[in-house]
């Protein structure tokens, strides 16, 4: 399984955020993009996550040995893929519960085994729970999201990590607005996934605890002079 | 090689989403009907009281009306997705856009249309329509009230990004408008004047679905360029 | 051969400097067939039998009517090629073609209600071909509002482009749609004359008058596109060179 990024370039009202950008990630990866404001962290996974295409460059996703390689615009790709943006992606008139059972009814799967395809089954509603009291937000389950703080509401997006079981997570500063218990139960799912052969991308502000923690400073793909 | 759920599934639960979601709005109901009835006090108010005056705008007039109150209402039918990222999670889900906007369209129309219909015999009581022609109010409006939500949704789509997008809005989709609301009055015309009406009831059903086929899929393409910043 | 025209047409540059004499040479092929159609149609052609000089203004008004519904189907088909082809040039004829078109309709209207003063005695009538123009100058200024509405470029083309093609699936429908509802209220209308058989010696000017809107849509086409280009790449280096040698 790898995500290769070739030379990516991408501009912003003719300014280049950053060019010439390659990586690769494979299983077990943890990659943290740093920079400053404005430097172009959103804008790299919004890129990768295939929702920004005035880019220059490609995103090719493997999903495995025996499969060719795929543009990120793919069904492979997608299905893969876990992307939790700025924005929550909680609808506020709706419970906790009610979200992640619409939004796995969507992506919620399991690998496909021995070749029965009929094994396409949606997160149970007690994985569901399961994720949401391991967010520590047991007793909201059916409370509307209006009612619940930015915190919260973050809270139940990520939860959607805990009962996912798709191998690339993209995740736009997972941390904000969580609280230091929080931010332990995160890390240590991270690492877990990390076990488990998943890739993660992220941004933060904070000093990530994550060993083998790989980094991306996009400081070193500003100004550079396109090949 | 990995497997989402199916499309009927989708489809499904993209349904019980919109429904739950204006279920929990019901207030959200209530606004295009009054919207609706202020506008009829007008009419005699700016007009005339007269039942030979306003027997013959009915018609027109009734179709006009409906026609605003649905263009009022269309932008929001993508601007809380849009603001709480809903909508990116949509798009990246891998399953096609088409189904969710579908899904949200006809959830629209059940909100807003469909009141709006059962309503109508009423309010055409108050502009002195004849009774003969109030089925054909009703079907008129059932069959063009969901063409105005799918033409509709393609100018929310394609403004949603503007944070001030509602004139435009309604700027883009006025024109579009154009047959709906030829054919529809027109359908209520022939009823007052007794002449038959199947040709255009016939056209009007024929756009309805020209329109569900093709205006979901113009709708996804414009929220994927919305999202594309 | 033919694809590696369309791609060379990709690229604002080549345009640019392929165009240049084309530009010059439709300017004034058009303006020699403008002012002969028009000297021929309002000088020598024969007056109409029943409305007098004053149906000489079908020269300026009908070609106008017809470019300016031409105008849109370039403006769809544009969109259409920008979307799947994802071409920079494609976008640029579409802004263009809304601008030119949107005059036109604009001229096709004012004419029209000069030429019906004289013959309904009113400005202003709601006939089908009237009303459905009137809706035409609408969907242009649609689409004209919301490509300014945009700040970025690239949103503000793609999504002109799709409301673009929407109008034009929806065009048909909507001339049909005119059509019939006008035929619903007759009563109200003035009948018009209908489509009579027109004489060689007012259809030759007025052949030369269409072919004459033709060229100069193609030839305001290709210098709006041009100025546009100007506009859109005016922090390459091809295009600064250009300002330097200027100077």
């Amino acid at each position: 399984m790898q995500l290769a990024l070739n030379k990516l370039h991408f501009e912003r009202e003719d300014r280049a955020l950053f060019t010439d950008l390659c990586a690769n990630f494979s299983a077990g990866d943890i990659v943290q993009i740093t920079g400053e404001n404005g430097a172009g962290k959103t804008s790299l996974l919004r890129v990768i996550a295939g929702l920004c295409t005035q880019y220059q460059g490609e995103v090719l996703w493997h999903a495995g040995p025996d499969q060719a390689p795929v543009d990120h615009q793919h069904y492979d790709f997608r299905a893969a893929l876990l992307y939790l943006g700025h924005a929550p992606g909680v609808n506020v008139s709706l419970s906790a519960r009610e979200n992640l059972r619409w939004f796995f009814s969507l992506c919620g799967y399991q690998k496909e085994q021995a070749g029965d395809t009929s094994l396409v089954s949606v997160v149970s509603d007690q994985a569901i729970v399961e994720a949401l009291a391991q967010t520590g937000m047991r007793g909201y389950e059916d409370v509307a999201c209006r009612y619940l703080s930015a915190g919260q509401q973050r809270r139940v997006a990520l939860a959607k990590l805990f009962c996912s079981a798709a191998p690339l997570w993209i995740l736009d500063e997972p941390f904000t607005a969580i609280d230091k218990a929080g931010v332990a139960a995160l890390e240590a799912r991270f690492q877990a996934q990390r076990e488990a052969g998943g890739i993660i991308l992220l941004t933060s502000h904070q000093n990530l605890q994550i060993e083998g923690l790989r980094t991306i400073d996009l400081s070193e793909y500003q100004g550079r002079e396109r090949t | 090689m990995i497997l989402l759920p199916g499309m009927a599934q989708t489809l499904k639960a993209c349904f019980r989403r919109e429904l739950l979601i204006g279920f929990r709005n019901r207030g959200d109901i209530a606004n295009p009907l009054i919207f609706f009835l202020c506008m009829l006090v007008f009419i005699p108010l700016g007009i005339s009281p007269d039942s030979q005056v306003l027997a013959p705008l009915a018609p027109g007039m009734i179709w006009v009306i409906a026609l605003l109150a649905t263009l009022l209402s269309l932008d929001r039918l993508f601007m809380t997705d849009y603001e709480d990222g809903s909508l990116e999670q949509m798009l990246l889900s891998g399953q096609p856009l088409y189904l969710t906007t579908l899904a949200k369209i006809w959830v629209h129309w059940m909100m807003t249309g469909l009141p709006l219909t059962l309503l109508s015999p009423l309010l055409a009581r108050l502009m002195f329509l004849p009774s003969e022609a109030f089925a054909a109010l009703v079907l008129s409006l059932l069959l063009g009230t969901a063409v105005l939500s799918f033409i509709g949704a393609i100018g929310a789509a394609l403004t949603v990004a503007l944070k001030r997008g509602g004139l435009l809005l309604s700027l883009i989709v006025m024109p579009l408008y154009v047959p709906a609301l030829i054919l529809g009055s027109g359908i209520v015309q022939n009823a007052v004047e007794g002449f038959d009406n199947q040709a255009y009831v016939a056209l009007l059903a024929a756009y309805l679905l020209l329109c569900t086929m093709l205006a979901p899929l113009a709708a996804a393409a414009a929220l994927r360029v919305s999202l594309d910043t | 051969m033919a694809w590696q025209w369309f791609h060379r047409m990709g690229s604002p540059r080549w345009f640019y400097e392929k165009f240049a004499p084309w530009e010059k040479g439709l300017a004034i092929i058009a303006v020699i067939l403008l002012v002969v159609g028009a000297i021929w149609g309002l000088g020598f052609s024969p007056a109409e039998r029943l409305q007098g000089n004053s149906a000489r203004i079908l020269y300026i008004h009908v070609p106008a009517a017809i470019v300016a519904m031409a105008g849109y189907y370039v403006m769809a088909i544009s969109g259409a090629v920008g979307l799947i082809w994802r071409m920079k040039m494609a976008f640029i004829s579409l802004k263009c073609a809304a601008h030119i078109g949107a005059v036109l309709t604009f001229l096709a209207l004012f004419t029209g209600a000069l030429w019906g003063k004289p013959t309904w005695g009113t400005y202003w009538e709601w006939d089908a071909r009237m009303t459905s123009t009137l809706v035409l100058l609408l969907l242009y200024l649609g689409i004209i509002a919301l490509q300014s509405a945009y700040s970025n470029q690239e949103a503000a083309d793609k999504t002109s482009a799709i409301l673009a093609l929407v109008g034009s699936i929806n065009i048909p429908i909507i001339y049909l749609s005119v059509k019939f509802w006008n035929t619903l209220h007759q009563g109200a209308t003035i009948k018009i004359t209908g489509e009579s058989s027109i004489d060689a010696s007012m259809a030759y000017p007025l052949i030369t008058m269409i072919l004459a809107y033709y060229l100069a849509f193609a030839w305001l086409m290709i210098a709006h596109m041009r100025a546009e280009i100007l506009q859109r790449e005016r922090k390459t280096v091809w295009v600064q060179d250009l300002v330097k040698e200027s100077e």
